[in-house]
């Protein structure tokens, strides 16, 4: 799986963190989200697939299952 | 079916295939334009920081990877629960097996001709083409919009004039002190904050306020709030006060699920109804309606979220979580509110309901989202002695 995250985008919310823990995190200073992890393991599908529907940015993609 | 083609209809449409629905999916939508974000309208589209291109929810690949019969510049014009028909424009009719309504508001207008108003694409790009260096912009309405919009006006160097009819600017959902803070942003920079002022109409001199006073104005936006986009129900049968009425789940009639800013249901987290304008929401509400809609009875789920919304204005970021409406209390729980660097608890009846913080990490705040979500009571949340100010 190939995640996306448009930086610039993001609008700190961290929705992503919330449902998908072990890919995202925030920035300490202004809470942008940080990709963890660029390729999760298929486990994590469910979850990184909350975090696109979930992301009030549209700033997550995944790009190949 | 899905009615409405934007973040709460598409929410439910994706939601609806990853859930393993693979029979036909109608997405219907009045705007010609595919779905896109409407939060960065009174931002960095406004400001012109950003192109149209970076408004889309979703890349092309991505929407037809959904595989829809998607009609955009199709407005809907009636429903019918029994026979599970919906009317669009062109006189068509489209049965259903189940349907989402998703077609949120659109914003209030004042009589006269000539006045902006900040909800669609079209509308943001109008406004900017009018937004030069001296021009004279009045913003009726100093909530959350309009504030947005003035913050964006100023620094393209217009000269802005914000009009508002209560004392303290969103005094009514922050708190009378908070309210205060936030609008000492807009007096910091010069822009002129009027309060306690009606607008009446609008002319082409301006903003005409109730004491017959005119504003005078090059242009005018309105901010004043916003009307869900309901009438096309009027003859459904489908309860209509303020929003679609749904129940916890969401359920409007048999097979009709309503999500967004349209929707008004019954949070069991709060015990109260409520129709919420945040677009965290309309992507959350929209996948629990899809969710509900193909789940047997007894396997739905009630919608139970801790709203979350931001707002971006000046240099500010203001987050919240949680309904702050109807608040009784409200303290300081971190930072410092003259410093516009703080975290705000509120509370309801006992209990801690929302958390609003501004120029905080971001971080910060998602712990108190765990605590709203837990019903924390309000004198465990705010330890005695906290700094409260008072209530609205
Ligand atoms: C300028 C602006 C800035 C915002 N900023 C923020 C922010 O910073 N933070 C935040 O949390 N929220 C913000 N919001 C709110 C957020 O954008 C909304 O909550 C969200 O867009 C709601 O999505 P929705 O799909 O429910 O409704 P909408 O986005 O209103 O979409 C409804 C769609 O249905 C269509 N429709 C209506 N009637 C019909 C019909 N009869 N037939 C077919 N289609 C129909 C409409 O044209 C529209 O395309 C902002 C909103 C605006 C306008
Ligand atoms: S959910 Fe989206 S907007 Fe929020 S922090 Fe994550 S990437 Fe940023």
């Amino acid at each position: 799986m190939l995640v996306e995250l448009d930086v610039p985008k993001c609008v700190a919310s961290g929705q992503c963190v919330m449902a998908a823990p072990d890919v995202f995190d925030q920035r300490e200073d202004d809470g942008v989200a940080i990709l963890l992890e660029e390729h999760p393991g298929d486990e994590l599908l469910d979850e990184v697939r909350e975090a696109v529907a979930i992301c009030p940015a549209a700033a997550i993609r995944l790009a190949e299952q | 079916m899905v009615v409405g083609a934007s973040a709460a209809g598409l929410a439910a449409a994706e939601t609806l295939r990853r859930e393993g629905y693979d029979g036909t999916l109608t997405l219907v939508g009045d705007e010609p334009h595919p779905p896109y974000d409407r939060p960065p309208l009174s931002k960095q589209i406004l400001s012109g920081e950003w192109s149209t291109q970076q408004l889309p929810l979703r890349p092309y690949t991505d929407l037809d990877a959904l595989d829809l019969d998607l009609r955009l510049g199709a407005a809907a014009t009636g429903l019918d629960v029994p026979d599970r028909t919906v009317r669009l424009a062109d006189g068509s009719r489209m049965p259903y097996d189940g349907l989402i309504l998703a077609t949120g508001v659109r914003p209030r207008r004042l009589p006269g001709k000539g006045a902006h108003v900040l909800r669609t694409l079209d509308d943001a790009l109008a406004l900017r083409d009018r937004l030069m260096p001296g021009s004279r912009l009045v913003v009726v309405g100093a909530g959350f919009l309009g504030a947005e919009a003035a913050a964006v006006a100023w620094k393209l160097g217009c000269e802005v004039t914000l009009l508002e009819p209560a004392p303290v600017p969103l005094a009514h959902a922050v708190g009378t002190e908070v309210g205060r803070v936030l609008s000492q942003a807009h007096l910091d920079r010069g822009v002129e904050l009027r309060c306690g002022v009606t607008v009446t109409e609008v002319t082409e001199e301006g903003a005409r306020l109730a004491d017959g006073e005119v504003v005078e104005a090059d242009e005018i936006l309105l901010a004043i709030g916003s009307l869900p986009n309901t009438e096309w129900l009027a003859d459904s049968g489908l309860a209509v006060g303020d929003g679609v009425v749904c129940d916890q789940y969401c359920e409007a009639a048999d097979g009709v699920y309503a999500a967004g800013d349209v929707a008004r249901w019954d949070n069991p987290l709060f015990g109260v109804p409520m129709r919420i304008e945040h677009r965290t929401n309309a992507a959350e509400q929209g996948m629990a309606a899809a969710r509900n809609l193909l789940a047997a009875p007894e396997a739905r789920k009630p919608f139970a979220p801790v709203p979350y919304f931001w707002s971006d204005q000046y240099n500010m970021k203001i987050q919240a979580y949680g309904y702050l409406r109807g608040h009784d209390e409200v303290a300081v729980v971190e930072g410092d509110l003259a410093e516009r660097r703080f975290v705000a608890a509120y509370g309801t009846g006992e209990r801690l309901t929302g958390a609003l913080s501004v120029g905080m990490s971001p971080k910060a705040i998602r712990a108190w989202r765990q605590a709203i979500a837990g019903g924390t009571p309000w004198e465990e949340a705010v330890p005695a002695g906290t700094p409260a100010t008072e209530a609205a």
